[in-house]
């Protein structure tokens, strides 16, 4: 690695964003009020769409380097200097991170322009967007920081935004209480990175090259490879930690939980924010570490099982929720399960070309809900909905091409993502077939619930009540226009990324220079062809089901509610009971040690304090009498003895001169007496 | 007995002293007690005279004599005037009146 170009265009693609917050979050009210709405939608969308356009310039200017030499840096100045930790507040575009500011900045602007049509009638218009734009600095500062702790402090960001975001309509109490769980539930996590963040600086000191930069880091990497720390290995224990922040970010079991809740917020958030762009925070950290990750094979194998579960589970309770935006939301936790296992088998490109089609279907599908939802006078049950396309044409076609995607039919962009991280699952070193059959099974739920949702929403028969039949109506341009383009992204974002047989991955030689530690996936082509087929199938397969039951009738799914006694359906249906306990035992057992330590508190703690005061008490009730008696009597002595003395003395001033002189005279015999008698 | 020997000096000034201390021990008019006092001063100045001449060869007690003459002229000075003032003030020069401080 040479060192990087120098530039200073960068830190717009960041300072653009957050201009536009600030001018609409300090004086949006007063603009709101005096030029209306729309220019606080000009103010928001054009730092986005600028920053986008920088972007792209980034870009082409990477594209146009040696693919070692793929590095730009705009370091703005030193901004920590303590001992050997240095940190600068510095941007830097390589190959992973230019991906991710065209997503961020992309796919961003697009859903900015389409919640000035969302968000229309709404009141708070510009704390909105302000809110908005704030996201989408802290999401540049997360991917552009040159640094652990640059990107940490996106990462917070992020965090912040997201709560403001989903606890956006705060009359409601739901709402502001599903923002609070996202960001607890966010904070243990990041308690995880913190400690890896520390473990890897204090260990790279330790080895003299203490730093948080990410390209000092993957130089010095190997220099901690045996260092251990409590029996474990540090780079095992740093890299647990890190996924542990991961986990809290990308909604990952155990942490996921606060995701489903985040669909309290506007669907525009819900797009951007817990779709597109932050949950994938924590796939974006693990890519970008993926030299301390691959030095911990342990760890990896757990991530990979982690990302299967999380798949599984969340698809699984997909399968039975009504809500259009909840399904997205169980869907999105999956789909990150997914790329967890990509990065769990050491598919860290496979990942991160999984998360850019991700981001680009589920923003569509998102989008396309809110365009639903905004049909349906914010109805978001899709028992009262159907047969929506004959009202809305231009969001069901985009909406069934997210479809096609995210359930992996070829050509389609899902199918590429999703299919590279089931190969490298089945073939690479870090690969497992247990995983890979899981994920394939996900998969097919994954196809059952989108095509359950897209019958449900957009075919058969209309259920909803005769008013909002009559108001249905299709979204206005600026809402369809970023729905159209989000699709053909979901079209056309796989073919960068084209199967080993089909011609190898341009998506990942793109990043190489980023990801030094790829998995390579060992195999023939007719395996590959097969697996691809079987996947497929698989899809199909769940296709059908849907089609069954949702279509034709003919396969009620009450044949699955009562499979089994019921049970798997009240699993499913009451998502695993997690939320349940989670209550009991982390809320509850909260509660019950801050009622302990209140008790203590009330009882122990003030017990001793009060008891300490009754003692001081009483030691100055003693010290007064002490002072009364003792010093005051020895101070009154002094006197009175004084007094005395001095009244006897008084009469020897008898004022009789003669007296005086015979004194003097008498002294002087005696004196000159005794100097003869005795000195001489 | 020889006029020019020192013991008849001293004698004279030790004569002097007693009847300057006499003086000032029994008088309680207070002009009889300064009296005495410059009686008192003077007998030291013949014994300065007489030490100088007879006793050290340099003329340094004589010059002491006349600072001493000074120095009664400024006594008596001083002296008078407090006399003046306790006459003001009670009315009689009895040193033995003055004794208002006792009590």
């Amino acid at each position: 690695m040479e060192n990087p170009i120098q530039t200073d265009f960068i830190r717009w693609i960041v300072f653009l964003p957050l201009l536009g917050a600030i001018v609409n979050g300090l004086l949006g009210a007063k603009i709101q009020k005096k030029f209306g709405k729309s220019v606080i939608g000009w103010v928001a969308c054009i730092p986005v769409i600028v920053a986008f356009v920088l972007s792209v310039n980034a870009f082409l200017t990477l594209k146009g380097l040696e693919p070692e030499k793929r590095f730009i840096i705009d370091n703005l100045y030193r901004w920590i200097d303590l001992g050997s930790l240095k940190v600068d507040m510095a941007f830097l575009v390589d190959p992973l991170s230019s991906v991710m500011i065209l997503i961020v900045t992309g796919i961003g602007g697009l859903i900015h322009i389409y919640a000035t049509g969302y968000m229309h009638d709404d009141k708070a218009f510009w704390r909105f967007f302000a809110y908005l734009n704030l996201f989408t600095a802290a999401m540049l500062t997360l991917v552009l920081g040159d640094s652990l702790l640059l990107l940490f402090v996106g990462w917070e960001g992020v965090g912040l935004c997201s709560y403001a975001l989903i606890g956006f309509w705060y009359h409601d109490h739901a709402n502001a209480r599903a923002g609070n769980k996202a960001f607890i539930v966010n904070r243990v996590g990041d308690f995880g990175f913190v400690l890896g963040m520390f473990l890897l600086f204090w260990s790279l000191d330790a080895q003299g090259h203490g730093s948080l930069t990410f390209r000092e880091m993957v130089k010095w990497a190997p220099s901690i490879a045996n260092m251990s720390l409590w029996g474990y290995s540090v780079v095992t224990l740093a890299a647990f930690f890190l996924f542990v922040g991961a986990t809290g970010k990308s909604a990952q079991i155990p942490l996921f939980v606060w995701l489903p809740d985040a669909m309290a917020g506007p669907t525009p958030v819900s797009a951007l924010i817990h779709a597109a762009t932050m949950v994938t925070a924590g796939v974006y950290m693990t890519a970008r570490m993926n030299v301390f990750f691959s030095m911990a094979p342990g760890v990896m194998q757990l991530i990979a099982f982690i990302g299967v579960a999380t798949a599984l589970v969340a698809a699984s309770i997909a399968l039975t929720q009504n809500d259009i935006k909840k399904v997205l939301a169980y869907s999105t936790v999956s789909q990150l399960g997914y790329m967890f296992i990509g990065v769990g088998v050491g598919g860290y490109a496979a990942a991160v070309f999984h998360l850019m089609t991700h981001a680009f279907f589920k923003a569509c599908l998102f989008l396309g809900a809110g365009s639903v939802i905004h049909a349906m006078h914010h109805e978001q049950d899709m028992r009262k909905m159907g047969g929506l396309k004959q009202w809305m044409p231009i969001t069901f076609a985009t909406f069934f091409v997210s479809v096609l995607a995210i359930a992996g039919f070829p050509p389609f962009a899902g199918f590429f993502s999703k299919d590279e991280i089931l190969w490298l699952a089945f073939t690479s070193d870090h690969g497992n077939k247990v995983v890979w059959f899981l994920a394939l099974c996900g998969a097919g739920m994954t196809a059952f619930y989108m095509f359950r949702q897209l019958f449900m929403t957009f075919y058969g028969k209309c259920r909803a009540d005769h008013h909002t039949q009559e108001h249905l109506h299709e979204s206005p341009s600026v809402m369809t226009m970023p729905l159209v383009v989000l699709a053909i992204g979901a079209v056309f974002a796989g073919l960068i990324g084209l199967p080993g047989v089909l011609g190898g991955s341009q998506f990942a030689h793109w990043l190489e220079p980023v990801i030094h530690a790829h998995a390579e996936g060992h195999g023939s082509h007719a395996l590959e062809w097969g697996l691809m087929a079987v996947s497929v199938s698989v899809a199909a397969f769940g296709v059908f089901i849907a089609y069954l039951m949702y279509l034709r009738g003919s396969l009620s799914p009450d044949t699955f509610v009562n499979l089994a006694g019921g049970l798997p359906y009240r699993l499913f249906d009451r998502k695993w009971y997690f939320d349940e306990i989670y209550q009991a035992i982390f809320v509850n057992g909260t509660l019950m040690l801050a009622r302990f330590w209140s008790a203590f508190d009330a009882y122990i703690v003030d017990g001793i304090v009060n008891g300490v005061a009754a003692l001081t008490r009483f030691a100055a009730w003693l010290n007064g009498l002490f002072d009364t008696y003792i010093i005051d009597g020895l101070v009154n002595a002094v006197a009175d003895v004084t007094y005395w003395a001095g009244n006897r003395f008084r009469r020897l001033q008898t004022g009789n001169i003669n007296g005086y002189l015979y004194g003097i005279i008498i002294a002087m015999a005696v004196a000159v007496y005794v100097k003869i008698r005795y000195w001489t | 007995m020889q006029p020019s020997e020192l013991s008849s000096y001293l004698i004279i000034g030790a004569i002097l002293f007693a009847l300057g201390l006499f003086t000032v021990l029994t008088r309680r008019n207070a002009i009889s007690v300064l009296m005495g006092v410059e009686l008192i001063l003077n007998s030291a100045n013949i014994n300065y005279v007489a030490f100088s001449h007879f006793g050290s060869g340099n003329s340094a007690g004589q010059i002491y004599a006349i600072f001493v003459i000074m120095l009664a002229a400024a006594e008596a000075a001083v002296g008078l005037a407090i006399v003046l003032a306790i006459f003001k003030l009670f009315h009689t020069i009895d040193v033995e009146a003055a004794e208002t401080m006792k009590d």
